[in-house]
């Protein structure tokens, strides 16, 4: 199942864990399961259905590029980072 | 409004008449009254070079002298280097250094680098420094241009000596 | 993709050709931003405030608009309403509602030189005297200027809408939080032998291009805009313009000029919306060229940043834990890098306890903007000094003390998943083995330092076409800027491809009409990502060659192979044909060839490099002389080796510029007082000696031929490095910047006292 990594400061979602398993093929899945799951944390994340723009997200250590489209593998591990494109302009 | 003044010089060689405005720079003059764009403007304030043309065989930071003040002065600039499309040698040490990357500088290089071997064709690499002190570079931390000027330098003297030897 | 390409075979790649845009700009005929001109045009100026943070109460226009010859100005009552929200623009995040206030100020001003009003008049000398008769009203207000300043209780508030994540609705300077950790720093420092904590304070500094920013603005009664100016990213200038015109995107157009230098300053906007609604406003084209001062007051520097580090390492040098607090001067909206400058502060070690907490500000200065390798300078200033302090305390050589904790491949990232291929090490044994380091210094008042840096690098999305010519020559055209010698690298990767001469290839950057979506020259991004939409393009003309051979020879294609530039026939003697021989065969075999591509780029590979400083201090002066100075950095594949090492000279000679002279000046009232060259100091060429260079091209897997970037991360280590050889000279730790004469003296002093006094007191 794939890991997701919550930053920091969302862990207050989570009750302080860190890492969580959740099941999903894609990001939309994985965001949606960790919002079933830990109410609100979903909204930190999305901003009209797609990632929010100053979040990126890293998978398996690399950045991704599709949003929510991204498809994820059964070990594969999900970061969501802040995104770096120079911050907000 | 401030009237017009008819002023005659040479510029990179061809006797010139133009008409400007007391209160315009002669950087001004060239680039917006005699369309000759390559002096660069970085400072208008003198500190940054990219201006620099020939007044009578000396460097000079065009922004800081008046279109009016050219009146019978032997202007070169940046456009004036090459002759009959044939690179002057510092234009072309400069290519082979990659001596420039974004270039907005490399005219106001250039001039002052000709200024110093005009007068000094064999300098050392702190004379090559100090001669280009007055013109700033964000790009390149100088290294590729001051290589240039003294390949160029010694281009020039080796070519002297071929003449000499020639004769 | 896999393959080591630093053994591959290059014909045309690593070599060293003039570039293609040369020779324009040896003569003058390049054509740069403020080079532009049309018929009937027309000169802006911008009325910039002189206070710091003041209300406006009115702005009155009408003597100025009387003077002949001015044809209109515009305030922010001329542009459309903007929402305040976080929006996608490009790979850019973009606040519409803070980019708006920016261009011209609404109710408030928010840094001394913030624009308040445009004109255009028929010359710009009577344009400025337009500005001098504009009246504007002004209710003052206490300038905020330092990240103490803004966060302090009952600090003035800068944007009474700006919320963050943590403190619920209440009105704050700080616009935002973020947190990296791993482990249990409380056991890490339980482990350490040694531990040092330092507070760090950098001042706000400048890119420093030499060129103003410019924009040529034309608006035709059909509604469609055209601007030219020197920018790294013409899309961006686009989508950011339309944004604030309340313009569709497809209504304008943007021609991005020859750029002077940009090094993250010209990834955003500033003059270019005025520029589009004088032109509407008068029906003919106008140009706004900022002044050196505007530049300095008004375009986006780079933060200061008040930062604390504390670290830690066993008796034997391992790094065992950190904790570092750090905050950024976002300038006058929020924005700073300091998220970049938290992931990489101590991106090169393998630290197994950390946590990092760090903090976006608002502060009345400009609203900074990228600066090569953002937010990680000043980070890597304050992390490098104290891990050469610990290095010491261990008795350790500062180049093995990083060797031994650097990051390999495999080791975990900041964020934990694991680096690929990396050559970190590599530039540190690079220093270590270099002439340099291991010749002596000697001579009193002189010491050698080092320090390492890091940076993401970027990939984003670039666009290309590769077009064979009917004489079997090629053109290749993308939508990067060309700011430091690219188009010469688009050449040649397109000539390594097709086997043809680079003087066969003519790079062109294309205008936004021209060229699919290329994201911003930025993020050291353009080798990389555009080279590898042109790697791709040329694959796929050579594909479209191939069928066309293979029609000629009555062939399927697979029965034809490229091969050094020739297309053969496979088996029987059928003499291999060259493209110049094809050519002319297009038409009659279903047309022109155009090869195409477009990417968003993944395999991003991070660089790394390692930079050693020999210093002179005067002790009377506190002035600090370079001797020598060698950076070795990871290119990954240098593709032009002149324009690696170019990079690798300028990021350096900026870095040094940073710890030695530069810093925003500004007085109680918050006005700049140094915006100009002569006090503005940027380094000269007798600041400097030459700038050696050792290229590591420890090939980025992600890539094609390998490449990573190589824009941004030579600045990341001198501050450190030069902070260093001067504790090794003189004995004073400097822990902050500028390490000018006056603050160095003031330190040296100190310093001097304090062992004359615990000398006396022995
Ligand atoms: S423009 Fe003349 S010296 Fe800078
Ligand atoms: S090459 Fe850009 S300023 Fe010199």
């Amino acid at each position: 199942m794939p890991t997701v990594v919550i930053p920091a400061l969302l862990r207050k979602f989570t009750g302080g864990v860190e890492r969580v398993e959740v099941p999903g093929k894609s990001i939309r899945e994985l965001v949606q399961r960790l919002g079933e799951r830990f109410p609100g944390i979903d909204r930190q994340l999305l901003q009209d259905g797609d990632i929010r723009p100053s979040i990126a997200v890293s998978i398996d250590g690399e950045i991704a590029t599709g949003g929510v489209l991204d498809t994820v593998g059964e070990n594969s591990e999900v970061h969501f980072i802040p995104a770096l494109g120079g911050g907000e302009v | 409004m401030s009237k017009k003044t008819l002023v005659e010089a040479t510029i990179n060689g061809e006797t010139v008449e133009f008409l400007c405005e007391p209160r315009q720079s002669l950087l001004e003059t060239l680039r917006d009254v005699l369309e000759l764009t390559g002096s660069k403007e970085g400072c208008l304030t003198g500190d940054c070079g990219a201006c620099t043309v020939l007044v009578d065989g000396r460097p000079v930071c065009s922004c800081l002298m008046l279109g009016v003040e050219a009146q019978g002065k032997n202007i070169v600039t940046v456009e004036g280097l090459a002759i009959n499309g044939v690179l002057h040698v510092l234009q072309n040490k400069f290519l082979e250094h990659a001596a420039l990357q974004c270039g907005i500088c490399t005219p106001g290089f250039l001039i002052s680098a000709k200024s110093l071997l005009d007068r000094n064709p064999k300098p050392t690499e702190h004379e090559v420094r100090y001669a280009l002190a007055g013109n700033l570079c964000r790009c390149t931390g100088y290294d590729k241009i001051v290589k240039a000027v003294l390949d160029a330098a010694a281009d020039i003297r080796s070519q002297g000596e071929g003449k000499a030897a020639a004769r | 993709m896999a393959e080591s390409t630093t053994t591959r075979d290059f014909k045309v790649i690593g070599t060293r050709p003039i570039r293609p845009d040369g020779v324009d700009k040896v003569t003058g005929r390049a054509k740069f931003g403020a080079d532009y001109a049309f018929p009937g045009m027309l000169h802006g100026k911008v009325l910039r405030s002189p206070h710091a943070h003041a209300i406006i109460k009115s702005i009155k226009i009408d003597k100025a608009l009387k003077l002949p010859g001015v044809k209109a100005i515009v305030t922010s009552k001329d542009l459309p309403a903007a929402e305040n929200k976080l929006e996608q623009s490009g790979e850019m995040t973009v606040n519409p509602m803070h980019l708006s206030m920016n261009i011209l100020a609404h109710d408030k001003v928010l840094y001394d030189g913030h624009a308040i009003a445009a004109v255009a008049a028929t010359s710009p000398h009577i344009a400025e005297e337009a500005l001098r008769l504009i009246e504007v009203e002004y209710e003052v207000l206490p300038p905020v200027m330092t990240v103490d300043a803004a966060t302090k209780p009952g600090a003035p508030i800068l944007l009474k809408d700006l919320r963050n994540n943590e403190e619920g609705d209440k009105p704050t300077n700080v616009a935002q939080h973020y947190q990296f950790k791993r482990g249990d720093i409380a056991a890490g420092f339980k482990a350490a032998d040694y531990v040092i904590e330092r507070e760090f304070n950098t001042a706000m500094v400048h890119q420093g291009y030499i060129e103003p920013h410019n924009a040529v603005g034309i608006y035709n009664s059909d509604g469609q805009a055209t601007i030219y100016c020197s920018t790294q990213g013409a899309f961006d200038v686009r989508s950011l313009s339309a944004q604030v015109l309340g313009m569709p995107v497809g209504k304008i157009k943007v021609v991005p000029a020859e750029i002077g230098g940009g090094f993250g300053g010209k990834t955003t906007i500033y003059l270019e919306p005025l520029s589009v609604l004088l032109s509407k406003k008068t029906g003919a084209p106008v140009k706004l060229v900022m002044s050196r001062s505007e530049v300095l007051r008004a375009s986006g520097p780079t933060p200061g940043s008040k930062i604390k580090v504390k670290m830690g390492a066993t008796k034997d040098g391992k790094l065992v834990a950190a904790e570092i607090w750090m905050a950024y001067q976002a300038g006058a909206f929020p924005g700073s890098p300091v998220a970049a400058g938290a992931l990489c502060i101590i991106a090169p070690y393998t630290i197994e306890n950390f946590l990092i907490d760090a903090y976006d500000v608002v502060v009345n200065r400009p609203k900074t903007a990228a600066y090569r390798a953002p937010g990680t300078t000043q980070a890597a200033f304050a992390s490098e000094t104290v891990i050469d302090e610990l290095a010491e305390k261990c008795g350790i050589d500062p180049i093995d003390f990083r060797i031994k904790n650097g990051v390999k491949e495999g080791a975990p990232q900041v964020l934990g998943p694991p680096f690929k291929r990396i050559g970190f090490i590599q530039t540190c044994e690079a220093i270590k083995n270099s002439e340099h380091y291991k010749s002596k210094l000697t001579g009193k008042f002189r010491g050698r330092g080092v320090a390492s840096g890091f940076w993401f690098n970027a990939g984003m999305q670039s666009s290309a076409t590769v077009n064979i010519h009917t004489d079997g020559t090629a053109s290749v055209v993308t939508g990067s800027p060309d700011i430091g010698g690219s188009r010469a690298s688009m050449a040649m990767i397109t000539a390594e491809v097709l086997g043809l001469p680079v003087t066969d290839v003519r790079p062109i950057t294309a205008d936004t009409d021209s060229i699919g979506h290329t994201d911003v020259t930025a993020g050291s991004r353009v080798t990389f990502a555009t080279g590898m939409a042109v790697y791709e393009a040329a694959k796929d003309a050579e594909r479209q060659l191939i069928e066309r051979a293979a029609k000629v020879w009555e062939k399927k294609p697979d029965e034809v192979e490229f091969r050094g530039g020739m297309l053969h026939a496979k088996g029987n003697g059928v003499p291999p044909m060259s493209i110049k021989q094809l050519a002319p065969r297009f038409a009659r075999t279903g047309g022109p060839i155009t090869g195409r591509a477009s990417v968003n780029a993944r395999g991003v590979g991070p660089g790394f490099a390692t930079t050693v400083v020999d210093v002179e201090v005067d002790p009377d002066t506190g002035k600090v002389q370079l001797l020598r100075c060698t950076v070795a950095q990871d290119a990954g594949k240098a593709i032009h080796p002149s324009y690696v090492e170019g990079q690798m000279q300028g990021g350096t000679a900026q870095g040094i510029g940073w710890a030695l002279n530069e810093e925003y000046f500004y007085d109680d009232n918050g006005t700049l007082r140094n915006s100009g060259f002569l006090d503005y100091r940027i380094p000269t060429c007798l600041d400097l000696p030459m700038i050696e260079t050792i290229i590591v091209e420890e090939a980025n897997p992600g890539h094609p031929l390998g490449v990573r970037g190589v824009g941004e991360v030579s600045i990341v280590p001198p501050v450190a490095a030069v902070a260093n050889a001067i504790y090794r000279a003189v004995g004073v730790r400097m822990t902050q910047t500028p390490m000018s004469p006056p603050k160095l003296l003031k330190a040296i002093l100190k310093h001097r006292g304090a062992t004359q006094h615990s000398a006396a007191a022995d």
